[in-house]
């Protein structure tokens, strides 16, 4: 929008209402009378670029995956429930799907077995997609970091773009979570899409060991694995 | 507290003796129950005369633990009917071969208790029908809690693991059966569990639960802690549901047995007061949940439930000042005392108490009398009472099954023996049932609070003892060995500890309820509809944090 005035005036300067006023008929209906309305006068035009637009759009209409790993879902299920209602901010709508939703929030501990589904899961929600991390557990490994199957943070598989931290957090400070989520997308920081610390190696760059030896006939050359080892990890 | 069925008659342990006789190499007595030790070859043939002329019928626990001389599995036998008469059976096995036989044929609740050992220990058992991995992948090498693992090393884990199972190798040209994955990522498996199930059409041929998503090394972490406050923190996750505290009773419970420590009465009351707010956020849990599960009721009765157990947490919260991982009792005792002003305390607790009866009703004209609901639930997944006993069933799951079996009155702690309040069970053996029984305990739980409630506000203010003298460091005998089971939300929540003179166990094992309850999923579902599985998976309610643990 031109922060110029009108170089002259001609007629009268009430926005002209025509338009609106033969749409609505005799009788006013207040639907067309909003705050917003008053506020575009004449042309209800915004001019903006469209990927802020796309962004602004983004950051408040976001589909989170239902996705439920240990405790910290619980609470996550109480920010969705009744009481701090995660859908008063234009994220509530779990979808069982990940090919349904934008953002996935990690509520919980990532074990060895379960974190290549976690990265299925997340490789299968379509672009742009955002990760929230919930609880010690998806940072560090939390309260079970030094367990031996236990993978030291959600960021060992895939890129996280908030951490709430706590144990569980609380569900006002996931809504926070989110809402620096939705905060950070409006002014388009989107997440990297870059996947650093997750490793994906062909089989045969690892050590020759024990298993591969015991394998090797029945492994696919092609198959991917996941090397999780916390203690050479960043 | 009510006297329920008579108790079946004591086995005394000359009788047991006699009955082993021979076979018995020698005794290794444990704290809670006499033990004898026997030999690898010899498993079934004792526990069959256990189970057939003893009346041992609850093989509540197996555990397996290495020494530096040799493996060791312990058969932690009791009876239903009487909870307080135990006995463990101890097998040895050398080093060199660890292999036992299986208990399996006897009780089949040791399918799986025989998996993990296998699993997480590695000994071997004979006749076992399928003896592989249950909690970590395939993939894996070495057991993690045998003596020389290193517990700190890499593991590879491969992403072909999740096969496709729309595959075409999947599919049987012969039969019109049909493979298909149930989770780990499903909004019915109620956390990360995976179900590997085979179809016939919409008739479930198969199902094989397949567990280990969630295995966060409990018991290692267990057997990392000091007695004295490490470990306390833990049990809340188990069962995470917010009954954090009656599973933080379990091991309040084990070590004050071990460590001979007396309870002040005031810190039992508050115990049993605040167990028992937990025990009715967790059967709200399982009730919206599963209402969710079987007629898809995401608005009412889900938020509902949510809505009872956001007052429940508020009220946890003043107490414990957490919502969910509460770390409230101590050994000896409890943390603190209410909060002041207690006044204000107890009028919030007496709010909810008083309003609970118009909530269970509303909950009972929504969801109980419900006709698409009964569909779904009545005469459908079936349990049998003797059925539920071979699998070690206990708790919700078990009542339901007609079982009158409940810790807190048959095995008594806390403040339970003085209170007035009954054990539920129903008949219907099916869904239903086990949803009545949610909804009952309810009930007899506000019962227990209520009573509580009224026994601390009379309670005299210099008598306010919340905790025992507890030495700073905990170091129970070497060699002592206690295996002590609470009434926790989905059962019978026992622990086995072994000290060997140190601040910390040499071996901390959980019986989950949930794991055994679970194994039960195969016969209540093989030959019934799909949608049945999903009804039945719900009503045995389990969390898969004290299912893998
Ligand atoms: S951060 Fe705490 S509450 Fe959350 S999953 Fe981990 S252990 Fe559970």
């Amino acid at each position: 929008m031109s922060q110029d005035p009108k170089q002259s005036i001609q007629e009268s300067a009430t926005p002209s209402t025509d338009t609106r006023d033969a749409r609505m008929g005799a009788g006013v209906d207040d639907r067309f009378n909003s705050k917003l309305r008053e506020a575009f006068g004449a042309s209800p035009f915004i001019l903006t670029k469209f990927d802020e637009f796309m962004n602004w759009v983004r950051g408040n209409s976001m589909f989170m995956l239902q996705f439920g790993i240990a405790c910290c879902s619980i609470e996550m299920i109480h920010t969705y429930a009744i009481k701090h209602d995660l859908d008063r901010f234009g994220a509530g709508v779990p979808r069982a799907s990940p090919r349904q939703a934008d953002v996935m929030i990690v509520p919980g501990t990532i074990v060895s077995k379960f974190g290549p589904r976690m990265k299925r899961v997340y490789d299968q929600m379509p672009e742009p997609k955002f990760v929230v991390g919930m609880g010690s557990c998806t940072i560090s490994g939390g309260p079970f970091q030094e367990g031996y199957n236990v993978v030291k943070g959600a960021e060992e598989i895939i890129p996280v773009d908030i951490h709430v931290p706590g144990c569980p957090p609380r569900p006002e400070a996931l809504v926070y979570g989110v809402l620096k989520l939705q905060e950070r997308i409006r002014h388009g920081e989107s997440s990297p899409v870059v996947v650093k610390p997750y490793e994906l190696e062909r089989f045969g760059d690892l050590e020759k060991d024990e298993l591969v030896q015991k394998l090797a006939s029945e492994i696919d050359e092609d198959d991917l694995v996941m090397r999780y080892n916390w203690a050479d990890s960043p | 507290m009510s006297t329920g069925l008579e108790k079946e008659a004591e086995t005394s342990v000359d009788e047991i003796a006699e009955l082993i006789g021979e076979r018995a190499i020698a005794r290794d007595d444990h704290l809670n129950a006499p033990g004898f030790v026997i030999n690898p070859a010899d498993v079934q043939d004792v526990l069959f005369d256990l189970r057939d002329v003893a009346g041992y019928d609850h093989c509540s626990c197996v555990t397996a633990q290495q020494y530096a001389d040799r493996y060791e599995t312990i058969y932690h036998l009791t009876k239903y009917g009487n909870r307080t008469d135990e006995v463990s059976i101890v097998v040895p096995t050398t080093l060199e071969e660890p292999v036992s036989q299986s208990g399996e044929p006897v009780y089949r609740t040791a399918d799986w208790h025989e998996r993990e050992a296998y699993d997480l220990i590695g000994i071997e058992y004979e006749d076992h029908p399928d003896l592989r991995r249950i909690l970590l992948p395939e993939t894996w090498q070495g057991h993690p809690l045998a003596g020389d693992y290193d517990q700190t090393k890499p593991q590879l884990v491969t992403l072909a693991e999740h096969a496709n199972p729309l595959q075409a190798d999947h599919h049987d040209t012969e039969s019109e059966t049909m493979f298909l994955n149930i989770g780990p990522h499903h909004p019915a498996t109620h956390g990360v569990l995976h179900v590997k199930t085979v179809l016939d059409g919409e008739t479930v041929v198969d199902v094989d639960p397949d567990i280990g998503y969630l295995h966060r090394c409990e018991e290692q972490m267990c057997q990392q802690g000091t007695y004295r406050h490490q470990i306390m923190p833990y049990p809340d996750r188990w069962d995470y549901v917010s009954s954090g505290l009656l599973n933080e009773w379990a091991y309040a419970r084990a070590i004050e047995d071990m460590a001979d420590i007396e309870v002040p009465e005031y810190a039992q009351i508050i115990r049993t007061f605040s167990a028992e707010l937990c025990r009715i956020a967790s059967h709200m849990l399982a009730l919206g949940t599963f209402a969710l599960d079987v007629y898809g009721e995401f608005t009412a009765t889900f938020q509902y439930t949510f809505r009872d157990r956001e007052v429940v947490q508020d009220i946890l919260e003043d107490l414990t000042g957490q919502r969910m991982m509460f770390n409230y009792f101590r050994v000896g005792g409890v943390a603190w005392d209410l909060p002041e002003p207690r006044e204000e305390f107890f009028a919030k607790t007496r709010d909810f108490l008083d309003e609970l009866p118009a909530k269970v009703e509303e909950y009972n004209d929504l969801i109980t009398t419900n006709e698409i609901f009964q569909l779904r639930c009545v005469d459908t997944g079936i349990l049998e009472p003797d059925v539920a006993k071979q699998y070690g069933c206990t708790g919700p799951v078990a009542r339901g099954s007609g079982v009158d079996y409940d810790l807190r009155r048959d095995d008594p702690y806390g403040y339970y023996p003085n209170l007035e309040w009954d054990v539920v069970t129903e008949d219907g053996y099916d869904n239903y049932s086990r949803v009545l029984v949610r909804m009952q305990e309810v009930e007899e739980s506000a019962k227990i609070i209520q009573q509580c409630l009224e026994l601390l506000e009379e309670w005299p203010e210099d008598d306010r003892e919340i905790q025992a003298n507890v030495p700073r460091t905990l170091k129970p005998d070497t060699d002592a060995e206690i295996y002590r089971a609470v009434e926790a939300a989905k059962g019978e929540l026992g622990i086995y500890m072994r000290s060997d003179g140190t601040d910390k166990p040499a071996r901390f094992k959980i019986r989950s309820p949930c794991f055994s309850n679970l194994q039960a999923l195969g016969e209540m579902t093989e030959g019934e509809y799909i949608p049945d599985l999903v009804a039945s998976l719900g009503s045995l309610d389990i969390v898969l944090g004290e299912v893998d643990r």
